[in-house]
């Protein structure tokens, strides 16, 4: 059994969001990278999880990045797993991506594929249903349970108010959220074993982008709070009935 | 050529971020010149020939039963047989759960560049430009779909549904779908309450409503407005509301009409979920709480006092 866990490179959750070069680029002076959280706390804890239990499950992780990519898929595997990949691109095109980690998945033979749910900078929702497509393999998004049983898994997704369980043929793809897994901590141990991991760099095969990202803006900036007295409830039932008009 | 917006359904019923889809691709349709068609796989209990008042001139359908429960793979066949079928050149998705599992799919089947989270119609002066949120509602890109075909999914509640007269032919395709590879063994909805991606307006509560047995006076409010109820992370983290309320960035994405937060602060991880609503209320003790900057609307009390006499003000305007 081979599980290959997705994990991208994000800005941490608390950056400050600025643009730079007439905004065409993300300006990440002073920005620390972290793990897509979840990558880090749903997938890979899963796929982790999974290994714990059945020592023959080989983990592998991917990611598509330069080499500054690298101290987050050293972190990556200081949590476990058995080896990374790095395919040496940095694109913000879903296609491009997806079609990169699908040559590699396609070579491993792997029986599963894990994602994030989606990347919470670039937030696409996309990569694993792209994976799924060029493996001609099911795909369940969304995830909040997942269980293994030989052949087949068992995985609960998210529907509008509420919940799907799903049984899925392996090998597959499934995208994880919330639920799947707790967010662990990376050990000491973990952390050493993480530096005679193999880190393999593979070089991108030849995909054509279909989109590109011309600008980035930034939201208007509120016109500020209008706060109403606490002894006057009435008075903001008033504005969000009469001003706002959204009751 | 034509804009091919897909129909997607539960229960028997067309999905309310489906009505939203299908005005946007008309509208869509109308400024590039080209004709609106829906796609609706499955079977559903109401009149599709209907859907024609959100402007849509035909509604396609593979009425097969099989279709009514999701397996992307087999969907994602299906919905490009439909889109070669129809001459589709850009085809539309809600960014809901379903579209997350489709949408992407197709694109990568068709080669057709993909925008997912669109919030507003492309610009087609110079290319084929669509904005969408990035960086969890804290920012936009304006993203340019090179490719011949084009998808648009569309984020929940950001584009106004419009009805208006008018009847869609109903045409059938002859698709024969896939045997699925995704076996549907449950659903477990809550009943009776409105599903928090679709709310007009969500009533949120934190940790300053000190536990869970403290939920009734938020629920009060909740019914007097019809709302769907939603909570910070620690919330759910100390099971005092289920998981699914959990909004913010590791959470449900809500974009309502109107959020109320009750007792929350206001940390950046919760606003990534909640900064798309177009009004925001929020009820908090502490002046200095960081949600009041996001606010548009504000009152620094005891919720435990200011809550019931909202709800009683509510009543009354509500009749
Ligand atoms: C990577 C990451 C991801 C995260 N993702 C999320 C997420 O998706 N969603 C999320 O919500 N959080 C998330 N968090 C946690 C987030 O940082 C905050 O810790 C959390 O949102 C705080 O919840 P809270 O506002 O309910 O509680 P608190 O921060 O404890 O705030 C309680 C508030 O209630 C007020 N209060 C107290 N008593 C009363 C009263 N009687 N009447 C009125 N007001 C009162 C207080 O003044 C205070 O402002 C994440 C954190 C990290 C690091
Ligand atoms: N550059 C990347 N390298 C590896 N995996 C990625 C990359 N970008 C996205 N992913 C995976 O795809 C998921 C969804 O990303 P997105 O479609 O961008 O929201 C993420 O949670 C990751 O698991």
């Amino acid at each position: 059994m081979k599980i290959l866990v997705c994990v991208s490179k994000t800005p941490d959750t608390t950056s400050k969001i600025a643009f730079k070069d007439g905004n065409a680029k993300f300006d990440d002076a002073g920005v620390q990278w972290i793990i897509n959280p979840y990558d880090e706390w749903y997938a890979l804890v899963r796929a982790i999880e999974l290994k714990e239990k059945n020592a023959s499950i080989t983990l592998h992780m991917v990611t598509v990045g330069g080499a500054d990519a690298e101290p987050i898929i050293r972190k990556a595997l200081a949590l476990g797993g058995d080896e990374a990949i790095r395919i040496n691109a940095d694109s913000n095109d879903s296609f491009y991506i997806a079609s990169q980690i699908a040559a590699v998945a396609k070579d491993g033979g792997y029986d599963l594929v894990f994602t994030g749910k989606e990347t919470i900078d670039y937030n696409g929702s996309s990569i694993g249903g792209m994976v799924a497509e060029l493996l001609d393999a099911p795909y369940v998004s969304l995830a909040t349970k997942f269980e293994l049983n030989g052949t087949t898994a068992t995985v609960t997704r998210e529907i509008e108010g509420g919940e799907e369980v799903n049984e899925v043929a392996l090998p597959a793809v499934v995208s994880c959220q919330k639920g799947v897994a707790e967010q662990r901590i990376p050990n000491m141990r973990g952390i050493m074993a993480a530096r005679t991991k193999p880190l393999k760099v593979v070089e991108p095969v030849a995909v054509d982008a279909l989109t590109s990202v011309v600008s980035f803006e930034l939201p208007p900036a509120k016109a500020g709070v209008k706060l109403v007295p606490a002894d006057n409830v009435a008075e903001l039932v008033r504005l969000l009935h009469e001003e706002a008009k959204v009751i | 050529m034509s804009v091919l917006i897909f129909i997607d359904h539960a229960d028997g019923h067309v999905k309310k971020a489906s009505l939203e889809a299908l005005t946007y691709g008309a509208d869509l349709a109308k400024q590039l010149g080209v004709a609106a068609e829906g796609l609706l796989l499955g079977t559903v209990t109401e009149d599709l020939a209907a859907l024609g008042k959100y402007g849509i001139s035909k509604v396609n359908q593979v009425s097969n039963e099989a279709l009514n429960n999701l397996d992307a793979q087999v969907y994602a066949k299906a919905i490009a047989e439909a889109a070669t079928a129809t001459g589709a050149t850009v085809i539309v998705f809600s960014h809901n759960q379903t579209g997350k599992a489709v949408a992407a799919r197709v694109s990568a089947r068709l080669k057709a560049g993909l925008v997912a989270g669109a919030i507003s119609l492309p610009d087609t002066s110079n290319g084929f430009v669509v904005k969408k949120t990035v960086f969890s509602g804290k920012a936009f890109a304006n993203v340019n779909i090179t490719s011949p075909i084009k998808i648009i999914s569309l984020n929940p509640n950001s584009y106004k549904i419009t009805a208006g007269e008018g009847a869609a032919t109903v045409n059938q395709l002859s698709i024969t779908p896939d045997a699925a590879k995704v076996k549907v063994t449950a659903v477990n909805k809550v009943s009776g309450e409105v599903p928090l991606t679709e709310a007009e307006i969500v009533v949120s509560g934190g940790r300053g409503l000190k536990g869970p047995e403290n939920w009734g006076i938020l629920e009060d409010l909740g019914h007097a407005l019809h709302a769907a109820m939603a909570c910070s992370r620690p919330v759910a983290d100390a099971h005092w509301r289920p998981h699914h309320e959990h909004v913010g960035q590791t959470g449900v994405q809500v974009a309502p009409n109107l959020y109320i937060a009750v007792g929350i602060s206001g940390a950046i991880q919760h606003l990534a979920g909640v900064n798309r609503s177009k009004v925001i209320v929020v009820i908090n003790k502490d002046p200095e709480a960081p949600f009041f900057k996001a606010a548009d609307y504000g009152i620094v009390g005891d919720a435990f006092e200011i809550l019931p006499k909202l709800t009683e003000e509510i009543k009354k305007i509500k009749g």
